[in-house]
């Protein structure tokens, strides 16, 4: 068996969305009796902007976290770029290429702003930590090197005035923006974002979006995103998953899954008059 | 004779040439700069994180490849050629890029809405816009439904561009390539175009702010910016060793001669900020010797001081206060270098280890050998605060069409309340109505395309309107204004009105950040009050005072209690003045929304548009004469991204006290 094959085409704002990047095959995942994803199967194509939404409880966050390798589902198969992924544990996901960020913020709260964006190039580093102590040749040409991606990424998400600030101290709009940053500067393959623009105000759900619109146009990142917000999701995404009591109800472009009766019924309930 | 553009007006000023061996452009400044200094920074930006920076030499390359390329685009002599965005250096050097070529540059204000870009783009029918990023070229693209005449638009940042249309669009970086490609193509030419610039060629074109109406564009010789640079370095002594950080609008004439008039003619550094949420922290890392910043500037630093002394420690604010009382007392006689006493200077100097010194590090300030402060009134507690701490923050008075300077504080003779003596080569006349005239070295050539309006505000012989109402102190020579002259004005019983005196005394208060004073015509003055948010906002935390809004706490009672006080202070010292002891505020209402520029409300340089006020406010102010206690209002505003909404609210109405004055039982006699 192999990946779903797709012909490359162009988006009608010139985005390439090329082959499939991601196929999750027949994912179930129970915990005991629960079964949190009944039998989903969909893909992910490389450039798309790639959306999961569902009502609460409907399984999104478990399925992202399959993704992520923080869950493995007892029956199917995740492939990815072109061959099936084995168990694996979270920091080997990572190492794959694939990057996340949290619903519930998970930053270093004491640590200033730029050091938690150099977290994330954790799996671009390879100096030992004896040359990291002594501060010479390898480390200090890798740190540079961070520091640079780091300052790419910072100048990117318009964060340059917080650089340097705990990010305890900032208001959540912005962590979540740092967040992204530490996502971002790990040059991931694949991000996940995981309800990106929960408890935002307008505004800042417009800001997030720009921003999440501009990586993918700027580095042609893939992007996986859960959200509760079907405005901002249809406006987004290339192509949209919907899901309902562990199970995938809907899939297509934001206008097929809009008029999909299932997923009507779904989102705002079946009418009764 | 200018590039295109046929010099009207002014024609009795002399046009003699230069005095020999002054070069005649700033083109020809820059060469001599390079030759000079090639390899003292002549530019610095903040960019990733790291301090850039461009050396004399570089820096004349780059504008050379600039202008190389706007050339192979088919820029022409006598072009207008629009720059929009943040101070950057590129764009800095696009400006003289375009004076190399003999175009004309037209800085403009970047956060001016796509109306008011239409207008200016079109009348000065710009073939070029040189745009920063993105949001600037969005609204450039937007404008060209309606105005036709842009053919190309550059841009610096490539960000979120790269699917535009690219067949009239180019990256700055691209035309840079191309015109270093063309080198040899084009160097003869551009040597003998930028030697055709003359003395008396266009300089620059600068948009007024336009407090009332269209704005103008006010074009600027060589001669007008050259002569200016020179004279006001010459003044504060400056030299080629001196930082600024330019932060400022680049469409503003202040801008324009600190960052290119000025540097060019001394020589010194102009320091870009990273963004403008950096500025503080980038000001800090430069410490220029050499600033400026309107009066609100200084005025919310200092907010921001107090109230984070207010949150320190008790020992920490003590000691603060405790200094901070000796500063005021002895600071500014020391910084005039008039003589204070052994112990003082002690105390000041052990003073200035443990705060001042600190305090100035922080703010930026540590290294300031001149500061300048103009646009607006200061408050004197604002100004004696700055003073005290040993930073010699004077005030200068100027306009655009002056190129900005007509007199300036000289070192010693510093005060709040004057605006200092005429700047060099500056004549000075007060006209019969109060109106002060000027006529100077750098009064401009004429309004573009606007031959009446130069004709009404400058006379034959080159005297300049300024539109100010202000008188000579004749023991120091020294100038102070009173207020605009149109808006100075009689009250129905023929007492002055002059509304501007009012609303900077009430403005002097933290809690206030804007007033407008109404009275012209009537029995009596009321004011329209504008919180600021920082300053009532920190209160409110303080004192567990909730507010969901800028509205709410707004017309919180406590709030309105307090504007009370600050209005009938006012009043007292107002009394005091027995010209203007009418102009007490009997009535005021604190406003529900904050005056924004983007309502129109404000210029861009925010200045009170007082017609649109009184037009968009109709309501209120009748209410305020009519007697009621309160009002019920709904208002139009304009969001940031030009989406128009309503907001609704019910405004409370006070009388505030009033002292009784010989003048008022007077009329109230007859």
């Amino acid at each position: 068996m192999t990946m779903m094959h797709y012909e490359p085409y162009q988006t009608e704002d010139g985005r390439t969305i090329g082959n499939t990047l991601m196929e999750m095959k027949n994912i179930t995942l129970r915990f005991g009796g629960v079964v949190a994803i009944k039998d989903i199967s969909f893909d992910i194509r490389e450039g798309e902007i790639r959306a999961i939404i569902g009502p609460n409880g409907a399984g999104k966050s478990s399925m992202l976290n399959v993704i992520s390798g923080f869950y493995n589902p007892q029956d199917g198969e995740v492939w990815y770029k072109g061959e099936r992924r084995p168990h694996m544990r979270p920091y080997q996901v990572a190492r794959l290429g694939i990057a996340r960020t949290f619903q519930n913020i998970a930053l270093f709260e004491g640590m200033s702003v730029l050091d938690n964006i150099m977290t994330g190039r954790l799996n671009h580093m390879s100096a030992s930590i004896l040359d990291q102590m002594i501060w010479w040749g390898k480390a200090e040409r890798e740190e540079v090197k961070n520091r640079e991606k780091a300052e790419e990424i910072i100048d990117f998400l318009e964060i340059q005035a917080i650089r340097k600030t705990p990010v305890g101290r900032l208001p959540y709009g912005l962590k979540k923006r740092v967040e992204l940053a530490r996502a971002l500067v790990a040059d991931p393959s694949l991000l996940l974002l995981d309800e990106p623009m929960a408890g935002m105000n307008v505004e800042e759900k417009e800001d997030m979006s720009r921003f999440i619109l501009d990586v993918n146009d700027e580095f042609g990142t893939t992007i996986a995103l859960i959200e509760h917000d079907m405005g901002v999701v249809m406006d987004l995404s290339d192509r949209v998953v919907v899901m309902d009591y562990g199970k995938k109800i809907g899939d297509g472009t934001p206008d097929e899954v809009r008029t999909n009766q299932e997923v009507i019924d779904a989102y705002l309930g079946v009418a009764h008059d | 004779m200018a590039a295109g553009v046929p010099a009207k007006g002014g024609q009795s000023l002399a046009r003699t040439t230069a005095v020999s061996g002054v070069p005649e452009s700033v083109p020809a400044l820059l060469a001599r700069n390079v030759a000079q200094f090639p390899s003292k920074p002549a530019y610095r930006e903040k960019e990733f994180g790291i301090w850039q920076s461009w050396t004399w030499a570089e820096t004349a390359e780059e504008i050379q490849s600039i202008a190389f390329g706007l050339m192979a685009l088919g820029a022409d002599k006598g072009d207008y050629i629009a720059i929009i965005g943040r101070n950057r250096p590129a764009l800095y050097w696009s400006m003289v890029a375009a004076m190399k070529i003999g175009a004309i540059p037209v800085p403009m204000y970047q956060d001016a809405v796509a109306d008011e870009m239409a207008y200016v783009l079109e009348h000065a029918g710009a073939r070029f816009a040189i745009c920063g990023d993105q949001e600037q070229v969005d609204k450039v693209i937007e404008v060209q439904e309606t105005v036709h005449c842009i053919e190309h638009i550059i841009y610096q940042d490539p960000r979120g561009l790269r699917r535009y249309d690219h067949s009239k669009m180019h990256s700055l970086a691209d035309v840079q390539t191309e015109g270093r490609a063309a080198h040899e193509r084009f160097e003869r030419q551009l040597a003998e175009r930028e030697a055709a610039v003359g003395y008396d060629d266009t300089c620059v074109m600068l948009y007024t702010s336009g407090t009332t109406g269209k704005s103008k564009g006010v074009v600027l010789s060589n001669r007008n910016v050259i002569e200016t640079a020179r004279n006001s370095s010459e003044f504060d002594h400056l030299r080629p060793s001196e930082e600024i950080v330019a932060y400022l609008p680049m469409a503003w004439v202040g801008d324009f001669i600190f960052s290119i008039g000025q540097a060019y003619w001394t020589g010194f550094c102009t320091n870009c900020p990273e963004s403008p949420d950096t500025m503080m922290t980038d000001l800090r890392e430069i410490g220029p010797t050499y600033f400026f910043a309107p009066p609100r500037m200084f005025e919310t630093m200092l907010t921001s001081v107090m109230i984070r002394m207010e949150d320190a420690g008790r020992v920490k604010r003590n000691m603060f206060h405790y200094f901070m009382a000796h500063a005021k007392r002895v600071g500014p006689a020391l910084l005039d270098g008039k003589p204070v006493g052994v112990l003082d200077r002690l105390k000041y100097w052990i003073g200035d280890k443990l705060v001042y010194g600190p305090l100035k590090n922080t703010l930026g300030f540590t290294r300031v050998r001149v500061g300048y402060t103009a646009g607006e009134a200061i408050g004197p507690e604002i100004f004696d605060f700055y003073r005290s701490l040993g930073i010699n923050l004077k005030q200068l008075y100027g306009q655009t069409e002056a190129t900005v300077f007509i007199t300036q504080q000289p070192d010693g003779e510093v005060r709040a309340d004057t605006v200092g003596v005429p700047s060099p080569g500056v004549e000075i006349r007060i006209g019969d109505n109060g109106e002060i005239y000027y006529r100077s070295p750098g009064t401009f050539v004429e309004y573009y395309k606007n031959p009446e309006s130069t004709a009404d505000t400058k006379d034959p012989e080159g005297w300049v309107a300024t539109g100010d109402a202000g008188f000579i102190e004749e023991a120091t020579g020294h100038l102070r204004i009173i207020d605009r002259a149109k808006d100075v004005g009689k009250m129905a019983d023929g007492r002055l009105f002059a509304p501007k005196y009012v609303e900077n005394k009430l403005k002097f208060y933290p809690n206030i950040l804007e007033a407008v004073v109404f009275g012209a015509g009537r029995d009596m003055c009321t004011a329209f009050i504008n919180i600021d948010l920082a300053a009532v906002g920190n209160w409110a935390e303080r004192n567990n005072i909730a507010y969901a809004s800028y509205q709410e706490l707004a017309g919180h009672r406590q709030v309105l209690d307090t504007i009370q006080q600050h209005v009938e202070e006012v009043n007292k010292s107002v009394a005091q003045d027995p010209m203007l002891s009418g102009c007490q505020v009997h009535r005021f209402l604190v406003l529900h929304k904050e005056l924004d520029a983007d309502d129109g409300e404000l210029t861009r340089t925010r200045k009170v548009r007082r017609k649109i006020i009184n037009e968009k406010f109709e309501d209120l102010v009748t209410a305020l004469y009519d007697g009621s206690k309160e009002i019920y209002t709904e208002t139009e505003v304009t969001y940031e991204d030009g989406r128009k909404g309503k907001i609704t609210a019910t405004l409370e109405i006070r009388d505030a006290k009033v002292v009784e004055t010989a003048g008022q039982t007077q009329v109230a006699a007859q």
